[in-house]
């Protein structure tokens, strides 16, 4: 069997389309950023206290809200009714999540016992299986894995930037690095807009992503080097279309196979995960799309502009 | 037989006969019931956990703690080695409190990553990890003393009230006729006039302890936290709350006790501690739990003398601060034995006892970052994982043999040694496999397929142009070779990023994500390309299945 083979799309000739598109959906995502305020940070980032109870039934969010209104923290009441509280999976199960307040764990201990008992029925017979998850990160660790996230994503895209200029040319890493921006920039986009927390677990889908956008961009960059050999006469856009087309049929299986394990994951790998899979999700129909669509037009575009100069 | 061959095979042979001892443990703790578990020998069993894959602790369920051993208020002199001194006793508390596989490590300058696998109660751990577990003898100071201690805080706390009431008592001065109540204020005491000992009581005239009634606590400890209020306290005694509440006249009370703050006596000295039933008559202990403590020589000869000095004085038995129990000393205590009373729970004199004999902690340690999965989520976590990758990976088996007919099924054959080789390095490498670990395999598959593709895809290129079998195959290799190799490194310094700045989970999934490239450019270049071989040379092919 086989398919999209023996294609001949111009892809090059519908850069500008390809280009405003990306553009616009960049800016969209730029705007929904600045309307909240910068990305919504998870309590890795922002630092705080999270806990993920499972109650044997349902409890209504309003009725924790009320029961964390009085928490007794070492001898004084303190009102955490302003909590963020959310389902966490299934209807039985709640994520309660507090902003950083003093050092250790005293926080969410004290959440667990006013819950405790308030809501001694709900409570499964065993404990252990009540406290799904307790986090608590203090404010400086937060800070530091902040910095840490953003000094591995610069490293990372230093270290492409460096190789591809040396395995291929500069003007190919430049290519790369604005198609791995611009599939960084969508994804953060898209959560900013689904208004998705940002977590170390979606730092490292997002430089997953990255591995694997340039792994296609390289694929198709590849072929490119080789016909720019053989086809020199046909010039350059036309030799950058057909390596388009001669690996599409690579590229667009690549994607299929790798997108089918990652929905699997999506809807069977459980809550924990989702997030996870979800950026993965966006990042390899971006990444995709951006191999085809973006990193090899810039080429063209390069070459016009430079072309035009030698002129 | 193409040259080099039977090295090819000979290498692939010899890397799945690694793979499978470094499984075998693994594989035989799955296959084994619980009950065949339990009837083993319980070393042969250990020996067996420790060779298999080991699971991360959002699969297995545990807590990670990070603490920031607070340094402050060390000296220059004791801050050097605090960190060392503070890992290896929670490392003794830890083994004490008998969690299996726990991991405790220094990290960076102040800081200790605590790791605790499967445990079921975590606030319990936490309480005997973090707590500093100082403990101290101090002397209780005679009632007179704490009697004008107290005395001069009123006065000084009612005359800064005065001040702002100034103009108002003035007023009611001018307008008062007669002095009615004047009598009265003179002989009990008033909250305007003693707003610091209107709220405690002597129970007994001799000795510096008082108790304020549980409501009143917040007040008085905001009473006496005011700066006018500390200094007047003597720079060789303190004031410290009692550990638990106690009942007088039906009441919950608490006591304050005015304390030497030179200790005579420290938990340094400590031999031993264990848990009993207090006996006799005396209901702070009978009944109750206790914990038993024998003092080294040194130990016992100062608190021989200390007792014998101090005969009839209370004698205050304090932990981080809080006092346990003040005892009235009746004789001299020869033998170096001692106990801790007023404790509350069976399991609290059972930690207590660990912490006690670990010893205490140089400094403070505050909790920064605690991550706890509960064992429910992480059995899910790991079923739903599990299941998942299996199924992500029957169809992406079922779409190549689909897609590539033949040559899918040997891409196949790739994959599966592919994810072998990868829990056998897990394995070998004791790396513990987490659900982003998972993920990671995960994407491996998908970049295994990938290679794969790419080197059918040109195979079949190859073919359509004409060529024959045998060198369509040998083209489709090698042109095939660069771009997987491209494709693959860069891939691969992104792993090694995530593993050299990652931490937890985040290492875990860049640790499988590189060995998932070594191991996937393995399978898909060398192992297929065997494969291949063996079915072409020595007989004409005229037609491939691809």
């Amino acid at each position: 069997m086989e398919f999209l083979t023996g294609t001949n799309v111009n892809f090059i000739g519908k850069r500008k389309i390809a280009i405003t598109g990306s553009l616009i959906v960049i800016l969209i995502g730029i705007a929904s950023l600045i309307i909240h305020g910068g990305p919504r940070y998870g309590i890795d980032f922002s630092g705080g206290t999270l806990l993920a109870l499972h109650f044997s039934k349902p409890v209504p969010a309003d009725q924790i809200r009320n029961a964390l209104k009085d928490v007794q923290l070492e001898g004084e009441s303190y009102d955490f009714s302003r909590a963020e509280i959310k389902r966490f999976g299934a209807s039985t199960d709640v994520a309660v999540r507090v902003e950083e307040m003093g050092t250790g764990t005293k926080v969410g201990d004290a959440i667990k016992a006013s819950l405790k008992a308030k809501f001694a029925n709900y409570i499964p017979p065993k404990e252990s299986d009540w406290v799904l998850k307790q986090e608590k990160v203090g404010p400086k660790i937060g800070r530091e894995l902040k910095g840490k996230a953003v000094k591995a994503i610069f490293l990372a895209l230093l270290i492409m930037l460096i190789y591809i200029s040396i395995r291929f040319e500069f003007k190919f890493a430049v290519g790369a690095l604005v198609a791995l921006f611009h599939d960084v920039f969508i994804t953060i986009g898209i959560f900013s807009l689904l208004n998705k927390e940002f977590s170390l677990a979606i730092i490292a889908a997002l430089l997953t992503i990255v591995g694997y956008s340039l792994n296609d961009t390289i694929v198709v960059y590849d072929r490119i080097r080789e016909n720019l050999r053989l086809m020199h006469r046909a010039g350059y856009g036309q030799a950058i279309n057909s390596s388009i087309n001669q690996t599409l049929s690579r590229t667009i299986i690549t994607s299929l196979t790798t997108l089918l394990v990652i929905f699997t994951l999506y809807f069977l790998g459980g809550k924990v995960i989702r997030d996870f899979t979800f950026a993965m999700m966006i990042g390899v129909f971006v990444g995709t799309y951006s191999s085809i669509f973006i990193a090899s037009p810039i080429l063209v575009e390069w070459e016009a502009r430079s072309a035009h100069r030698r002129r | 037989m193409r040259r080099g061959q039977g090295v090819k095979i000979g290498i692939i042979i010899a890397v799945l006969l690694l793979s499978i001892w470094y499984l075998y443990p693994t594989l035989r703790l799955a296959i084994m019931s619980t009950a065949a578990k339990g009837k083993m020998d319980p070393r042969e069993l250990a020996k067996l956990e420790k060779r298999a894959v080991k699971l991360g602790l959002d699969l297995k369920g545990g807590m990670h703690l990070v603490l920031e051993v607070d340094k402050t208020k060390l000296s220059a002199k004791e801050a050097p080695g605090a960190v060392d001194r503070a890992l290896e006793i929670i490392r003794n508390r830890v083994d004490q409190f008998g969690v299996s596989e726990p991991l405790i490590q220094r990290a960076g300058k102040d800081r200790m990553i605590i790791e605790l696998p499967g445990l079921q109660d975590p606030e319990r751990a936490k309480e005997l990890i973090g707590r500093t577990a100082l403990l101290e003898f101090k002397l209780v100071e005679n009632g007179k003393e704490a009697k004008g201690l107290f005395d001069r805080m009123d006065k000084a706390l009612s005359g800064g009230e005065k001040e702002k009431k100034g103009e108002e008592t003035k007023l009611k001065e001018m307008f008062k006729e007669s002095p009615a109540g004047s009598l009265e204020a003179e002989t009990s005491t008033s909250e305007e006039e003693h707003p610091l000992s209107y709220l405690m009581e002597f129970m007994d005239q001799s000795y510096g302890q008082v108790i304020v009634a549980e409501e009143d606590i917040p007040r008085v400890d905001s009473l006496l936290s005011r700066p006018e209020v500390k200094a007047l306290v003597p720079p060789d005694m303190e004031l410290e709350w009692s550990s638990a509440f106690d009942n007088y006249r039906e009441e919950r009370v608490k006591k304050l006790y005015l304390l030497k703050r030179k200790p005579e006596l420290t938990g340094a000295h400590l031999t031993d501690a264990k848990v009993t039933i207090g006996r006799g008559l005396d209901p702070e202990i009978a009944n109750r739990p206790v914990v038993n403590m024998r003092l080294d020589r040194r130990g016992a000869r100062i608190f021989s003398r200390v007792t014998g000095a101090n005969i009839g004085r209370l004698l205050a038995i304090i932990l981080d601060g809080k006092v346990y129990s003040a005892p009235r000393i009746k004789s001299k205590i020869p033998d170096g034995r001692a106990i801790i009373t007023g404790i509350g729970r069976m399991t609290e004199a059972k930690d207590l006892a660990i912490v006690l004999k670990a010893g205490a902690l140089p400094a403070p340690v505050n909790t920064i970052e605690e991550r706890t999965v509960g064992p429910s989520l992480g059995e899910d976590s790991i079923h739903q994982g599990t299941n998942a990758a299996i199924i992500g990976m029957i169809l992406v088996v079922l779409f190549m043999v689909f897609y590539y007919k033949g040559a899918g099924l040997i891409a196949d054959l790739a994959l599966v040694l592919n994810i072998i080789f990868i829990m056998a390095a897990l394995a070998g490498l004791r790396a513990a496999l987490t659900l982003p670990g998972i993920a990671g395999i995960i994407l491996t598959i998908g970049m295994a397929v990938d290679a794969n593709v790419l080197i059918f895809e040109r195979i079949r290129e190859e073919l359509r142009s004409g060529k024959t079998v045998r060198v369509a195959i040998d083209a489709g290799y090698s042109r095939a070779f660069r771009t997987i190799l491209d494709a693959n490194l860069t891939t691969f310094f992104t792993a090694l990023i995530l593993y050299l700045v990652g931490t937890g989970p985040i290492k875990g999934f860049g640790i499988t994500l590189m060995l998932g490239i070594i191991s996937s450019m393995f399978t898909a270049i060398v192992v297929t390309r065997v494969i291949f071989d063996s079915l072409t040379t020595g007989r004409e092919v005229a037609r491939l299945s691809i």
